[in-house]
């Protein structure tokens, strides 16, 4: 019988395996972070082990670090020795750091990839639930825990319980306002928080094979939020060209050895999934979320929902708590909740081609009196490309803030919070209460939303804006 | 990991059911950036009770926890079972121990040992009569014994093995590092590395 990718991945990392044993995986790309590594490293200390294989480990900060004023110190005195320890622990270790203030910093899943440290066919892990978005060049990326990051940088492997098989089919194309992010928010509506429990998930399909590498790590990047141990899309001409180049990409005669086995990386025809989820790209339309988890969305032209129409009573009494937090009615059209703060930036939606996409619809107009509109690079190297392009004048003409570099708002780690009750659209991936501020409360949405959302002070997409923008020269 | 054979020590009788991780150590303290110096967390809500058995003057430098059924539950932080090892805990019994507390647990080398509810109990009657009884854990004879008093306790054979060898999860894998440096000596070329090798 056929193998799916992700069994072909696997199998191609498999040191050993033994009867009764879970399989020991070699671990070709270790991320990390100067949050969930400190005790990892205090570990190997105590243990009076090195680092396996420093050249298979990079470090970067992002959740901690301040986006404002980043050549003073961290005035958060915990915040400072979280960052102090991993910069103590990399020198100490020999692993190569992209500090704050480096041309490389950024948000570590933004950061392995635009270094072309991200390649098909690789296991990827990080400290970090979000490792799901390097899934996106075909490799096998999750998440793990602090004890399991200290087992990695002191073997380069790790023992991994089987996993399950799903394929996403997205048949159809995707109509031209509806994105990435739209997207996965129906996938995740559709399947549910738990959905993805145990389960690799393989998307497939038209759509999925006409989305941009940008697109594609939105896609993956969210597979956590369906419960998933990881996401994963087939490598293809669209991969290998945004590859081909980059600092850690392959070059002459290896170059193509690579592309010659990353073709090999495709689930066989006769391989069988342990499930199957089948969507049609041309019935979606703009979507955000009205609840506390990332399940809870609608397309932006809908009302929130009922509790009542609920028919699990799970289900009802989370609805239930997720509109008094929110402080939303049943029946209310999303169209007409009113925002205090846009956010545009994380792993999620931090890309050159998110920004590229904010600028475009906020060109020539102004974020609407009232509504603070943060656009934050998910690294340095975006940053500095969309100031070549021009972006950040487009921005901060339009009014918005341009930040450094940084998770920034995505969590409450730093100084970006939402206030008590403040309400924002992020195009970030969690919603959850007190997730970017104690009482803030959060609206998913994508980028382009977002844009327009700044532009309206309220839930909106492009297609609701007047056409009366003002020239700009970029 | 220090290899866990047998350990006797004075105990703490602590007469109360499903005690959350939070309870153990409370979320403010996972912005700590080592696994030491979680001792003053421990139980940190109750301590500020001068009644509570912890705070009493014959129960310092005691070893062993005897704690009511579902200890361990909530959050999976591993913060709490370093607290628990910080503070000088060898071995934590009770009648249940919540899963993934009992996992973290026996990955750091404390000792969760489950007991019949009676035999809890029992050892509670026993060192709350007299502070100074010791506890012996015996992991080589999987017994428990204190005074007259001798329970008996099962554990799977290989979390026994690794504990009574001192093996965590690295050197355990370590074990096996032919293999893992034959797989990385057919690793192709064209992957990549963050620096020279
Ligand atoms: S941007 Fe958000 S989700 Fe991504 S790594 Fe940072 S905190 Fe996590």
């Amino acid at each position: 019988m056929g193998r799916t990718l992700a069994e072909k991945v696997w199998d191609d990392h498999v040191v050993r395996r033994a009867e009764g044993e879970p399989d020991l995986l070699y671990i070709d790309l270790h991320l990390l972070h100067e949050v969930t590594s400190p005790q990892a490293f205090d570990g190997l200390r105590k243990g009076g082990r090195a680092v396996r294989r420093t050249d298979l480990t990079i470090a970067t900060e992002d959740h901690n670090t301040p986006t404002l004023d980043i050549d003073k110190p961290i005035a958060d005195p915990v915040s400072r020795v979280q960052l102090e320890t991993l910069r103590k622990n990399c020198a100490d270790f020999g692993v190569r750091l992209h500090p704050l203030g480096d041309d490389e910093q950024g948000v570590v899943h933004v950061v392995g990839p635009q270094l072309g440290l991200t390649q098909p066919g690789m296991t990827v892990v990080c400290g970090d639930s979000h490792t799901s978005t390097h899934g996106a060049f075909g490799a096998l990326a999750f998440g793990i825990g602090t004890s399991q990051v200290e087992h990695v940088l002191a073997t380069q492997t790790l023992t991994m319980a089987p996993f399950r098989t799903m394929a996403v089919n997205v048949t159809g194309e995707l109509p031209e306002d509806v994105t990435a992010k739209d997207l996965i928010l129906a996938i995740i509506a559709r399947i549910g928080t738990g959905g993805g429990q145990g389960y690799v998930i393989e998307y497939r399909g038209e759509a999925i094979e006409k989305l941009s590498m940008e697109a594609r790590m939105t896609i993956c990047n969210m597979s956590i939020e369906a419960g998933a141990r990881a996401g994963m899309i087939a490598p293809d001409d669209t991969t290998f060209a945004y590859l081909q180049g980059r600092d850690h990409a392959p070059t002459g005669a290896e170059w193509d050895e690579a592309v010659a086995y990353w073709r090999t990386l495709r689930t066989d025809d006769d391989a069988v999934f342990d499930h199957q989820v089948v969507i049609d790209a041309t019935q979606l339309a703009p979507f955000v979320t009205w609840g506390t988890n990332p399940g809870q969305g609608a397309p932006l032209s809908a009302s929130v929902p009922d509790p009542a129409s609920y028919a699990d009573a799970g289900d009802r009494q989370s609805a239930e708590r997720a509109l008094e937090y929110m402080g939303l009615r049943a029946g209310q059209p999303l169209r007409e909740v009113a925002v205090d703060t846009v956010f545009v930036g994380s792993c999620t939606n931090g890309r050159i081609e998110d920004l590229r996409s904010v600028a475009e619809v906020i060109k020539g107009r102004k974020v609407a009196e009232g509504v603070r509109m943060l656009v934050v690079p998910g690294s340095v190297r975006v940053a500095l490309q969309a100031v070549s392009e021009g972006l950040d004048k487009v921005f901060t003409e339009a009014g918005a803030e341009w930040r450094h570099a940084g998770c920034s708002m995505c969590l409450g780690m730093n100084p970006d919070q939402l206030a008590p009750g403040e309400r924002s659209a992020s195009t970030s991936n969690r919603n959850f209460e007190g997730r970017q501020g104690k009482g803030g409360r959060t609206h998913l949405v994508s980028p382009q939303v977002a844009a327009a959302t700044a532009v309206t002070g309220r839930l909106s997409s492009p297609a609701d804006l007047a056409d009366d923008r003002t020239p700009v020269e970029v | 990991m220090e290899a866990f054979t047998t350990h006797t020590g004075r105990a703490v009788p602590l007469r109360r059911g499903n005690v959350d991780t939070d309870q153990i150590i409370p979320a403010h303290w996972l912005k700590k950036v080592t696994r030491d110096g979680f001792e003053d967390g421990l139980f940190e809500a109750w301590r500020k009770d001068p009644e509570f058995v912890l705070n009493q003057p014959e129960r310092q430098g005691s070893t062993v926890l005897i704690a009511g059924p579902d200890f361990g539950t909530g959050s999976s932080r591993e913060h709490a079972v370093w607290a628990l090892q910080n503070y000088g805990f060898k071995a934590v019994i009770s009648s249940r121990f919540a899963d993934i507390f009992r996992g973290n647990s026996l990955k750091n080398g404390l000792l969760t040992v489950v007991l019949p509810q009676d035999a809890v109990e029992a050892l509670w009657q026993l060192t709350e009569a007299d502070p100074a009884e010791e506890v012996t854990v015996d992991l080589v004879g999987r017994t428990v014994r204190a005074g007259s008093l001798e329970a008996e306790f099962t554990l799977d054979e290989n979390a026994r093995w690794r504990l009574l060898e001192g093996l965590d999860d690295i050197s355990l894998t370590l074990r096996h590092e032919d293999a893992i440096a034959s797989f990385e000596s057919g690793r192709p070329s064209f992957k990549p590395r963050t620096q020279a090798a």
